[in-house]
């Protein structure tokens, strides 16, 4: 471990991080923007030029608003709540890469911060964690809504998990391995022909992997736990200010690091053409694609309407489970075909 | 399932996206008002600059939430500020009490008040919330002259001037 590797993970550490919490800063603006333009409106354009600056400013509003403690609350759990949801969020894109190998400095650097060959077992222990989080802010706002809220989407989230870890084991099956990095590189092992072959025989994995996501992220058309209208914003009723931010970047950073995976397991990641020769292109195409799945996220936020919580909990477990198991048939069908 | 439907949903709303928004960017684009819309008053005159209210307090008679105050003055020939017998000396509207029911353009004999297109009638306090004749009356138009204004004596000797069926 020398000191210029050390430097090098901490610099692509702080990468990551600051690009998650930009990401999410500009991610609630393009949302903003993308369903107003679906709803014939436009988005915010008063704050600075296109309204560029409106993140700043619901960023200052909310550092700025009263901090509010319920009276009969568990404090520490009520402070720590946010913290044990944010966190795995920020830290759940470590594994994915960003591209090849770059000659920086004399040194060759990985375009990836961690190369961990359970990569994907890796996703789903992080994604896991998030759940303790939302499970405490509900016990701990002493608020039986919030409580009901809180159980809600735990409940949800776990169920879901099932689905997306299905279909994560498609993907591994298909790739040979469970490193993220060995599954970009099998997407492009055979050239542009490969991908496409990679990408129709995933098409009913993809799918399941983006609604499970969406459950995951507590996301419409999943979002009952934070539904407004009959929850009174469940979960996170209690909190304001800086907490709610938390717990609100949790969401969005979510929704960034689905979209990164999704692009990554089932859309070639930084495969492009000319990334052999450029390899700085790697991260461009990874960027055009997560940009893309957002848009899928928010395009179907506009268009469906929410789920009733019992429904929500059938899909899971009566349709999407079974699809996910059939979908690693065919997977296991495919390959035994294919020869491997 | 129904995937299906759904695609068609989806399908639907990206097309919304390459329709024109139909936000109306307030306050550089305003909405033009309806013909006769009953917006903040205001005080006519004719054209040759003399003011139609001939202070006779009819409006503030009309007015169901007493919001009009009337103070009538006789007009002289060297100081003539309407073509009758009188004119109104003070004339106030507290907008915090009109309703903008147009009962008082209604009862006007001589078309003098009239309610228009302004809409943006905001004020930080209560006492700016009566708007004065100086206020509300419009300016003179092109060819008359401002008033008071100074005539020959015997042009106008009726006591109210002639009053004609309202046109609208």
């Amino acid at each position: 471990m020398t000191v210029a590797l050390l430097i090098e993970y901490i610099i692509k550490s702080g990468l990551i991080l600051i690009a998650m919490t930009v990401g999410f800063a500009y991610v609630t603006y393009y949302e903003r923007k993308a369903l107003a333009r679906i709803q014939s409106r436009i988005g915010p354009n008063r704050a600075g030029p296109w309204g560029i600056l409106q993140p700043v400013a619901d960023g200052v509003k909310l550092i700025f608003k009263e901090e509010f403690v319920p009276a009969k609350s568990d404090k520490l759990l009520f402070l720590l709540a946010p913290v044990i949801t944010v966190i795995p969020a920020l830290i759940i894109t470590a594994v994915v890469p960003w591209g090849r190998s770059v000659t920086l400095f004399g040194r060759q650097i990985h375009l990836y911060l961690a190369d961990v060959n359970v990569g994907i077992l890796y996703l789903g222990a992080v994604a896991s964690i998030s759940v303790y989080g939302i499970v405490l802010a509900g016990w701990s706002s002493n608020n039986k809504y919030a409580m009901m809220g809180g159980l809600r989407s735990t409940a949800q989230m776990i169920s879901y998990e099932l689905a997306l870890g299905l279909s994560f084991v498609s993907v591994t099956l298909l790739a040979g391995s469970m490193s993220l990095v060995d599954i970009v590189e099998a997407q492009g092992a055979h050239g542009f022909l490969g991908w496409i072959v990679w990408n129709l025989s995933q098409p009913l994995g993809f799918i399941i992997f983006l609604i499970a996501g969406m459950a995951e992220t507590n996301r419409s058309p999943f979002d009952m736990p934070e539904a407004e209208q009959e929850l009174t914003a469940g979960y996170h009723t209690e909190y304001s200010g800086m907490k709610f931010a938390l717990f609100f970047m949790a969401e969005y950073i979510k929704i960034i690091a689905v979209s990164m995976i999704a692009s990554t397991l089932f859309l070639g990641g930084y495969l492009g053409p000319f990334v052999d020769r450029l390899p700085w292109l790697g991260p461009i195409y990874l960027f055009i694609k997560t940009l893309i799945m957002i848009f899928v996220f928010i395009w179907v936020r506009a268009t469906l309407p929410r789920f009733r919580y019992d429904r929500l909990m059938a899909f899971g477990w009566k349709v999407l489970l079974p699809l996910a198991f059939l979908n690693m048939f065919i997977a296991g069908i495919i390959i035994v075909l294919v020869g491997g | 399932m129904f995937i299906v439907e759904i695609g068609r949903g989806l399908w639907t709303t990206l097309r919304m996206m390459f329709e024109k928004p139909v936000t109306v960017q307030y306050p550089e684009v305003k909405r033009p008002m309806h013909a006769r819309f009953k917006g903040r008053h205001n005080l006519h005159r004719y054209d040759n600059g003399l003011e139609k209210c001939i202070g006779c307090a009819l409006c503030a008679a009309a007015c169901p939430s007493d919001a009009i105050f009337v103070e009538a003055a006789e007009n002289t020939d060297e100081e003539r500020y309407s073509p009758g017998e009188r004119y109104a000396s003070t004339y106030e509207i507290n907008m915090l009490r009109c309703i903008f029911c147009g009962y008082c353009e209604d009862a006007c004999p001589t078309e003098a008040i009239i309610l228009g297109d302004n809409y943006e009638l905001s004020f930080t306090d209560r006492r700016q919330a009566i708007y004065t004749k100086e206020m509300l009356i419009m300016p003179v138009p092109a060819g008359g002259k401002t008033t008071p204004q100074k005539v020959e004596p015997g042009i106008f000797n009726r006591s109210i001037p002639v009053m004609e069926n309202p046109k609208d």
